[in-house]
């Protein structure tokens, strides 16, 4: 039996196991104390509770101070109050403090309405704030990478962009440095965030209470592009961001909104809607192509074949092999993200079908991600200085353009994406999930190399939201082996072990964030609400089910681009259209 | 933050990870191996740390986390003479930190820099166990008890050469 222990908060008889905090004590019986620098992922499971913005004091009897109740633990006996005279000025003098040395364009800030340091304000009924005239501000300077903005004089050293960088990803970005009114969070030697090693994964982004981490807006730039005669402007929508763009209009999570949006989009003013899910299918087709041509030779023999192959969809996971597994490089497919394929095709075939220059055609992409934004700015996806995807905007952009545009979601009706490039399976659907991409892969993979009907195409040993999977599948009678990660730092578990020998697979997924792109950075805020991601997930199988195709290689307008375009999988067109290569960035880190 | 960029010979970096080594390369000994490579090379450049969190598998925004929040820890080579004013308790209500001025305007830099001829740097530390003399203020070994600014300018004039 577990041993309890019985305390008292505000007048409530409570008892909870022994190790509790008195905040989640608290929160058994319904009394929330308020907080600012904790963080609970719950099924991440990550507690981040430095106690270090002594929001959550509570006043305990017989003890002189007051005591954060994130970080402390209750006892036997304990009587507590989260709301006397003492506590209530308590709590207001912090917040005080900290917004004394923050920066006032409250009504200007990107995180403005989304801010929990706002919030807290509002919360505790801040009116003044004393001695503001002498107070010091600081004075660090403004970082702006491809993907993500730093702005740390917002910083309050809640630290959880640390917990995230670090203990979840370990990408090792960011570090509180200097000392006392000095500290923030920052890159070594306060680098910009482009020299460090971030993978632009957003994952921090995700969890900052105020606006000191943002991501790029590109939403003024995408007005303008509309507003533009001389331009036509497309659109494609990664799979992810209709599982939940609802959210972001009080739909309940898990709710699939993917005719609005493309109603919504087609509103704005875009000449054409696509969808990313077409590209994805080109994905698995290049990407499939690749994986039997290895896993055959290495059956055969050959032993210069390099197995597993690792997928290349994520740009962060790129990010991340990039900097962190240099000596793997050549283990991964080459074939490009489904954003990147979507703009090569989109700037060459499309354009040539429709007339329009390279240069007046305007590729944007909706996205679940942060690292997107960076991804269409590497020069690999360039021609001639153009960019393939000219920029790229998050779920969350998209909702707030939908909401700059007067658009009343609700009543949109239901809309079909555009042909050709709107067409897509089921398997291209899946992208959005964990496992969803080594899934899709599967059932074109498994045809071509059995050159039989796969009859069920539900692979339900790749699906879940375990950090780290393995399913062995039988391919008539040949085992071919599969490991899923999500979350970098449970990919870099899984990159270890390959490393050292102890795990073998043919092939292997790898997503940087939490349940996918679904769990993404530039998603709707999930808070570390693990239900939330579960849900999304159920919408991105519910559409995949309902889709009339379920293989990438039966969608008919990925059978007429190969006719019409591209001849064959790994053709050469097609290794110059889409397929890239790897650098090794820690040249670029380390100085030595 | 201004930084001196250093190239480090192949014999330094050894005996980097020589120090490490000596610890195991244990991440847990971060600050012990720390201590010992400015012991041994007088300040930590940014080089030096990239060498530490190579070997002990830090990250490096940790490490320099680490020495940035430490004030005994430098990324500057300290100067010839090291001016260290005592801002304990003690000594900052006798006025240190009018001292502390004093010397930041003679020398012309802040604290935690060296002067560009190397001669002198400056930097606080908290209570050298003196509050009897205080302000007390350090140069190299010797100690000066009850300064005021006004002593300041003939402390410096001492060292210099």
């Amino acid at each position: 039996m577990m041993e309890t222990v019985i305390l008292t908060i505000d007048q409530k008889k409570v008892e909870v196991p022994k190790g509790t905090s008195i905040l989640k004590a608290a929160h058994t019986v319904g009394i929330e104390i308020p907080t600012l620098c904790y963080m609970d992922l719950g099924d991440l499971n990550i507690e981040h509770k430095p106690g270090g913005c002594r929001v959550c004091v509570v006043e305990v009897q017989g003890r002189r101070n007051l005591a954060p109740s994130c970080a402390t633990e209750v006892t036997q006996g304990m009587v507590i109050n989260t709301h006397s005279i003492r506590v209530l000025n308590a709590r207001k003098t912090v917040v005080e403090l900290i917004l004394s040395d923050h920066p006032k364009d409250c009504l200007t800030c990107p995180k403005s309405g989304n801010c929990d340091l706002q919030n807290m304000a509002i919360k505790m009924g801040i009116r003044e704030i004393h001695n503001q005239d002498i107070a010091e501000m600081s004075t660090y300077r403004m970082d702006f990478s491809p993907a993500i903005v730093r702005d740390i004089n917002k910083c309050i050293m809640c630290r959880r962009c640390e917990t995230m960088c670090n203990d979840f990803q370990t990408v090792g970005a960011l570090s509180a440095i200097n000392r006392g009114f000095m500290s923030v969070v920052a890159p070594a030697f306060e680098m910009d965030l482009e020299d460090s090693t971030c993978t632009y994964c957003g994952q921090c982004v995700a969890v900052c209470p105020t606006g000191a981490l943002t991501e790029v807006d590109n939403t003024n730039r995408l007005i303008r592009d509309l507003a533009n005669p001389a331009k036509t402007v497309i659109v494609q929508t990664a799979p992810a961001v209709r599982a939940a763009l609802g959210e972001m209009f009080d739909l309940e999570a898990g709710t699939l909104v993917t005719g609005k949006m493309t109603a919504a989009l087609r509103r704005m003013g875009f000449k054409y809607i696509f969808d990313t899910d077409f590209a994805a299918d080109l994905t698995i087709l290049e990407e499939g192509a690749e994986l039997l041509d290895r896993i055959s030779r290495h059956l055969k023999g050959d032993r210069s074949v390099k197995l597993p192959i690792l997928t290349s969809c994520c740009p962060g996971w790129v990010n991340f092999f990039e900097s962190q597994f240099t000596d793997m490089l050549d283990i991964p497919s080459t074939a490009r993200s489904p954003q990147q394929m979507f703009g090569s095709i989109a700037k060459t075939y499309f354009a040539d079908k429709i007339g329009v220059k390279r240069e007046d055609l305007v590729v944007v992409s909706i996205m679940p991600c942060l690292a997107k934004k960076y991804e269409c700015t590497r020069d690999e996806f360039k021609v001639n200085g153009n960019p393939d995807v000219d920029y790229s905007v998050s779920t969350r952009e998209l909702a707030s353009l939908i909401k700059q545009a007067n658009i009343d979601f609700h009543s949109l009706p239901d809309e079909e994406f555009d042909l050709p490039m709107g067409e897509s399976s089921g398997a291209g659907v899946i992208f959005g999930a964990t496992g969803g991409v080594i899934e899709a892969a599967v059932r074109t993979a498994y045809e071509l190399f059995t050159r039989k009907k796969l009859e069920s195409v539900d692979f339900k040993a790749l699906r879940g939201m375990e950090g780290i999977r393995e399913a062995t599948l039988d391919f008539d009678g040949t085992p071919i082996k599969i490991g899923i990660a999500h979350g970098l730092g449970k990919a870099r578990q899984l990159l270890e072990d390959i490393r050292s020998g102890k795990s073998q697979f043919h092939a292997i997924e790898i997503m940087a964030c939490p349940g996918g792109c679904i769990g993404g950075g530039g998603q709707p805020l999930h808070h570390g609400n693990f239900e939330i991601l579960k849900k999304r997930m159920e919408a991105i199988y519910r559409e995949d089910k309902n889709k009339p195709i379920r293989k990438s290689h039966e969608n008919p307008y990925i059978i007429k681009l190969y006719e019409e375009f591209l001849g064959k999988p790994l053709s050469e067109k097609s290794h110059k259209l889409l397929h890239t290569h790897y650098v090794d960035k820690r040249k670029r880190i380390i100085y030595i | 933050m201004s930084r001196i960029k250093v190239e480090l010979k192949k014999k330094d970096v050894d005996t980097i990870k020589e120090i490490c080594k000596s610890f195991d390369n244990n991440p847990g000994e971060l600050i012990n191996v720390l201590h010992k490579s400015q012991h041994t090379f007088g300040y930590l450049p940014a080089e030096i740390q990239e060498v530490v969190a190579i070997e002990l598998n830090v990250p490096l925004a940790k490490v320099y986390g680490v020495v940035t929040f430490y004030s005994f820890f430098s990324m500057v080579p300290k100067g010839k003479h090291p001016v260290s004013i005592c801002t304990g308790t003690a000594c900052y209500v006798r006025g240190a930190e009018n001292v502390l001025a004093e010397f930041k305007k003679e020398l012309k830099i802040d604290v935690g820099e060296t002067t560009a001829d190397g001669m002198f740097s400056i930097s606080c530390l908290r209570c050298v166990g003196a509050c009897g003399l205080a302000p007390v203020v350090m140069v190299g070994d010797k100690t000066y008890g009850r300064v005021s600014p006004e002593m300041v300018k003939d402390i410096i004039k001492e060292y210099e050469e």
